[in-house]
């Protein structure tokens, strides 16, 4: 017998009893729906965080001083440090953070922070500029008192009014606003753009600091961070001679850690939902039994005109086969419907992968036969002259 | 040896089966021959072995000793799956309940023999057009087993048994489930087909229909105890 034959008798007993045949499916429907569902939607997660670190800047290399002591690395050595590396390591930026009450023409004060950096901090962190500028080298290098704030900021101090060029008073001094931040998030309070940036050595030096806590510097190639890391623990080590006084993360690395949690997330989730595959395999079999039990009479029918036991095997493998297959087919069709409205729903960009597809599918495919094969032998094997008898 | 001229040939035919302790010989040593073109009805009691000697004639059992050739060929020692092929092509099998498959229309009940056979479509669909036709019921192709009568049914199972040309038409009480007068009409289709060359041999426990055969066998106790023509069973065994 022919396999397309034997795909055309499957069909027609599935198709006698509809609605049996429907609910073994359901198992496998959702089953696979699941699967689909759970491995776009962290699919989509992982890419969403991604791209949050990648804002964050995951070429980056944040350095920590702890402890300075009497030992100390200044702005000028570390742009010394960098220079001397430049395969390595690309622009730098002192990071001094300055808790201050700012108070506008209008009189309304906020407690905010106010973050001294060099003019490179807005390529590194691809701030884009509003309005006018962002910090200059000349104002590094004459300690201007200007600032550049964030869209929540321009918003919160001057609503209406142009903030370009107004004032704005941090603690006693009046800083000149030279550039207003497009928005970065939403324009809420201690979002990023709830920020006021200033010249380093303007907040360094009223902070009363001579060498700077915290500060970044970009790498040139992330995808090798950890020679760069080296170089820098390198560098600092002969500076302090004791770990204990510094501290580097590695954007980079963070992000690695983030995805491969998240990756194992996922791999519990989509295991959590395979179990459901498995029950719905175990269904199948389950409805198999029943129907080669039911159909006996029939078997010994086809065996006595000539049905050979791999012609029996091959019937009732194939309609399990069938069975799942048709099954997983609307499974992914369901799966890929609740991760487009899931996705929507918790605002992320999710569409069902690929991958999430070929391997439910396969696995819906596969554990039908295995499921199925069971059933089918224990057919193959029947006696024709018991079969005949039955009723 | 003869077993090359006749189209059967029992060779002390034994069939035991264990039933626990006990040993049940429903067939205890038969051996008869039948040769192409006979008409021959087997009869006996119900728990005599016509049953068992049925399924060994028929291909779906293998005897625990002795030799049965069939066309020549030696089935007593044969695996599930050459008695299946042996049953395909040399053996047309008529049961009593008729064994039609009910989700499936008359055309496709008959053409079950040949799709086993890996005869291809346009031909299998032909030749069992015309087995359907050949017992009147060509114009009623499409339809399912249950909207026909028991005598149509029965019909249509002789068209399967016929469709692939068997050497052997084997009815298992093929009238037990048909009232007087369709079994007559089956009866008169069986002969027809007997004297158009077809060997076709009868099971049954009925006298009556045994003696529409020309010859018969007789089975007791799990052995021949007549074997003859029609006349002389009349004669001897119904007095």
């Amino acid at each position: 017998m022919k396999i397309s034959q034997a795909f055309g008798m499957a069909f027609s007993s599935l198709r006698s009893n509809l609605m049996r045949a429907f609910l073994t499916m359901l198992g496998m429907i959702i089953g696979v729906g699941a699967v689909i569902a759970m491995i776009s939607l962290m699919d989509g997660m992982i890419a969403y965080t991604t791209d949050q670190f990648q804002d964050m800047g995951t070429d980056l290399l944040a350095v920590n001083i702890t402890n300075y002591g009497s030992k100390k690395v200044t702005e000028q050595q570390f742009y010394d440090f960098i220079g001397e590396y430049p395969e390595q390591f690309g622009d730098m930026s002192p990071y001094y953070n300055m808790n201050i009450s700012v108070r506008s023409k209008q009189e309304l004060e906020k407690k905010s922070s106010v973050i001294g950096v060099s003019e490179d901090y807005a390529d590194m962190n691809s701030f884009e500029v509003e309005k006018g500028r962002f910090l200059a080298y000349a104002d590094i290098v004459n300690r201007s008192r200007v600032c550049v704030i964030g869209s929540y900021t321009a918003e919160h101090y001057f609503g209406e009014t142009e903030p370009l060029g107004a004032t704005l008073r941090l603690g006693t001094d009046t800083y000149q606003i030279v550039g207003v931040l497009k928005e970065k998030v939403d324009s809420t309070e201690n979002s990023l753009d709830d920020c006021i940036f200033a010249p380093y050595s303007v907040i360094g030096r009223k902070m009363g600091m001579s060498s700077p806590s915290m500060l970044y510097i970009q790498m040139k190639d992330p995808d090798h961070s950890k020679d760069a890391q080296k170089l820098l623990e390198d560098y600092l080590y002969s500076v302090f001679h004791d770990t204990d006084c510094y501290m580097i993360t590695n954007m980079a690395q963070l992000l690695d850690m983030m995805q491969d949690m998240t990756g194992v997330m996922q791999k519990i989730l989509v295991g959590i939902a395979g179990i459901s595959l498995l029950v719905a395999g175990i269904g199948i079999m389950n409805i198999m039994l029943v129907s080669v039990s039911e159909r006996t009479r029939e078997i010994g029918i086809r065996k006595s005109l000539g049905a050979k036991k791999k012609d029996i095997m091959r019937q009732f493998v194939i309609e399990a086969g069938t069975l799942s297959t048709i099954g997983g087919g609307i499974g992914i069709l369901l799966g890929g419907l609740a991760t487009t409205l899931l996705g929507n729903l918790i605002g992320m960009n999710c569409a069902p992968s690929m991958r999430a597809i070929i391997l439910s599918f396969g696995v819906s495919a596969g554990i039908g036969l295995l499921f199925g094969y069971m059933p089918a032998n224990k057919a193959a094997k029947l006696n024709p002259i018991d079969a005949l008898r039955s009723e | 040896m003869e077993e090359q001229s006749h189209l059967i040939v029992l060779d002390d035919i034994h069939k035991i089966y264990q039933m626990g302790d006990t040993q049940v010989r429903a067939n205890d040593g038969i051996s008869f021959t039948v040769d192409h073109g006979e008409m021959v009805a087997i009869v006996g009691k119900s728990g005599s072995g016509k049953s068992t000697i049925m399924n060994i004639i028929g291909a779906l059992d293998v005897p625990t000793s002795g030799k049965y050739f069939l066309n020549g060929i030696d089935v007593s020692q044969m695996s599930d799956d050459e008695l299946a092929v042996i049953r395909n092509k040399q053996i047309g099998f008529i049961f009593q309940q008729y064994n039609l498959l009910p989700k499936m229309n008359l055309l496709r009940n008959v053409e079950l023999p040949l799709l086993y056979a890996g005869v291809g479509d346009y031909e299998r669909k032909e030749r069992a057009m015309a087995s359907l036709k050949r017992v009147g019921l060509g114009d009623k192709w499409k339809n399912l087993p249950n909207q026909l009568s028991g005598g149509q049914q029965q019909r249509v199972s002789i068209a399967r048994a016929l469709v692939g040309n068997p050497s052997l038409i084997l009815a298992d009480e093929p009238t037990g489930a048909l009232d007087s007068r369709t079994s007559r009409d089956v009866l008169d289709f069986l002969k027809e087909l007997n004297n158009e060359g077809n060997t076709i041999i009868i099971i049954t426990h009925d006298n009556s229909i045994a003696l529409e055969a020309r010859r018969i066998i007789k089975i007791h106790d799990g052995q021949v105890v007549f074997d003859g023509e029609a006349q002389e069973y009349r004669k001897q065994v119904l007095g």
